[in-house]
């Protein structure tokens, strides 16, 4: 079924136009589609002067590893000139808690929901999956007054439980699916031998659940770390994370733009998800569809 | 069979388990949402007010020159945004599913935008876009001293660059949902069409279209997604700029909660946007319900 193609019907042994159709339209998307990440790399190695003779499509002439320091170390962001490590280290403190926590809770919630079933669950698990679309403005004013009564407010810990909040439909949502396809059986036979509530899901359950553990993984790295907004309100001065300290190196300089130290700095932001995309090939795509079903 | 007691030890522990969910549904969601409400009915400035004043909040917001160009820019993002990128990530994916040599690599190419955050593609846009530094300045340079890209710094252009940058980085998440789809579909369909001497093309666009339903249905409600929520693109990009040319809904909610001080007004805009999102979801939401045990198993 996987091999159900056109063009296994009409196989030739010279190309034929449409076969030269084809690549032509396919090399050119791929050439639109990587150039913005060209330009990004050969910018980030040439030095200002170069920069400023003006083309941007072509290849260093003297290379440079000069930008990349200066984003890492000593960029400005308006107030301070330290570059953007110490936004690397929050975003990487915000993000292992902010993908532990969602996945265990998830994971919980889905092995409750599909094998436990309390009564009323399947409301409570029907407008958590209504939450998944309420604009993030809507909860956000409200959240940030929850979390200052609680003294959470601009905290690492606030900012966890923000992405907890707001990943816990997914996050369920993921685990329900996944553990409905596990045979009921399997869990009664579990309980017959006198497993508990807590035993069945450590002993049984999570070491099954590895490989939607390493989907849910993916997901929730790649989204927190590439958030914006939320750590924006909610994770305050000393925790801002790598994508707010760019923008702000980027768009809150004044005098001359440094644009090679500008795209050095947003590699080094994109760094983290993109190795994990290369990495992870075929499960990121699972993870897109797993996360396309929300709702 | 159960005994009594045991039963209600057995629903004891599973609420308890699931007690995080409930607090943050009930307080995290409901409670969030109803208490935004409450502001957006009030005259609260920096601090919410218990008073009522009606819709007087709405009535202000729909008078606002601002938020009107900001839902009239949002209409025109979300029509070209999901159109575009629908369009281009369908056509993708049928052109790789031609049998085509280092489709893995292409694959690979054409998602990665989606791995990486629309601040940092936003801001490699804005730089691309940039008249005095990017593509304009490159071919100027180049000897076409009169050549003009500079849509970025023109108030009635910007917007589109917003939709090229975003079109560029979801594309490929369209392209993948296809891919999944065509691959799913049967291959008795092709040497069907073929007998019948039907061409590849009207095959696609005749047969495999509607049998894509719920990978398009799916990558319309994830693009639409994040039309409502277009924020970091237009702040990476734009901030809004030219003038107030580009500016989105959410941006104006957060202006006017963070930066102006006027959280009734900035809760009256987000209540308006919760109910476009839930008029666009609920149609969807019904079908879903409606289609028992699909993606029981996903």
């Amino acid at each position: 079924m996987s091999h159900s193609t056109a063009a296994t019907l009409r196989i030739r042994k010279l190309p034929s136009p449409a076969r030269i159709g084809v690549y032509a339209f396919l090399i050119s998307a791929a050439a639109f589609f990587v150039l913005p990440l060209y330009i990004m790399l050969v910018t980030s190695v040439k030095s200002m002067e170069e920069i400023q003779l003006g083309n941007i499509f072509a290849l260093p002439i003297s290379f440079t590893i000069e930008p990349w320091r200066a984003a890492w170390s000593s960029a400005c962001t308006g107030v301070a000139c330290e570059g953007i490590r110490g936004g690397f280290l929050n975003s990487l403190a915000i993000t292992i808690p902010s993908t532990i926590l969602p996945i265990l809770f998830g994971a919980l919630n889905g092995y409750a929901l599909s094998f436990w079933r309390p009564r009323g669950a399947n409301l409570l698990f029907a407008v958590l999956m209504m939450g998944a679309f309420i604009p993030v403005q809507v909860m956000m004013f409200p959240l940030v007054r929850i979390l200052a009564m609680l003294g959470l407010f601009s905290s690492l810990p606030g900012i966890v439980l923000v992405h907890l909040v707001f990943s816990m439909p997914v996050m369920t949502l993921l685990f329900r699916n996944y553990y409905a396809s596990i045979p009921q059986e399997l869990f009664k036979a579990a309980r017959i031998d006198g497993g508990g509530f807590l035993r069945i899901f450590f002993q049984l359950m999570l070491p099954m659940s590895v490989p939607i553990i390493i989907v849910a993984t993916i997901m929730q790295v790649t989204g927190v770390w590439n958030d914006y907004i939320l750590g924006l309100v909610f994770a305050g001065r000393d925790n801002l994370p790598m994508t707010v300290q760019l923008n702000n190196v980027i768009n809150t300089t004044t005098g001359v733009r440094l644009y090679n130290v500008n795209m050095a700095a947003t590699i080094l932001t994109s760094l983290a998800p993109l190795t994990i995309y290369f990495i992870s090939g075929r499960w990121f795509v699972r993870g897109i569809a797993a996360g396309a079903v929300k709702g | 069979m159960k005994t009594k007691p045991n039963h209600w030890k057995k629903q004891a522990t599973s609420w308890a388990a699931l007690l995080p969910m409930a607090l943050i549904v009930v307080v995290g969601y409901l409670g969030t949402v109803l208490w935004t409400l409450k502001i957006s009915v009030s005259s609260s400035r920096t601090f919410p007010t218990n008073d009522f004043v009606g819709l007087t909040q709405y009535l202000r917001l729909f008078g606002n020159d601002r938020w009107l160009l900001s839902l009239h820019n949002l209409a025109v993002y979300g029509v070209l945004f999901i159109a575009a990128t629908m369009l281009i990530g369908f056509l993708l994916a049928v052109f790789i599913d031609q049998k085509v040599k280092g489709e893995g690599v292409l694959r690979t190419i054409f998602l990665y935008p989606y791995a990486m955050s629309f601040v940092a593609t936003g801001l490699a846009w804005q730089w691309m876009l940039n008249p005095e530094a990017g593509i304009q300045h490159a071919v100027r340079k180049a000897g076409f001293a009169d050549f003009r890209f500079d849509w970025i710094a023109d108030q009635d252009m910007a917007i589109y660059t917003i939709i090229i940058a975003t079109v560029w980085q979801a594309s490929g998440l369209v392209m993948a949902l296809m891919l999944a789809g065509l691959r799913g579909i049967d291959g008795e369909i092709w040497k069907s069409a073929r007998i019948d001497g039907i061409p590849a093309w009207r095959v696609y666009v005749s047969i495999m279209l509607p049998m894509l339903g719920p990978s398009v249905a799916t990558a319309f409600v994830l693009l639409s997604t994040a039309v409502i929520k277009l924020f970091d693109a237009v702040v990476a990009m734009t901030q809004g700029g030219p003038g107030i040319a580009t500016e989105v809904p959410t941006k104006f909610i957060m202006d006017h909660l963070f930066g102006r001080a006027n959280i009734a007004l900035a809760s009256a805009g987000s209540v308006v946007m919760l109910l476009t999102v839930l008029a666009l979801v609920a149609p969807y939401l019904y079908a879903r319900s409606h289609a028992t045990g699909y993606r029981e198993g996903a």
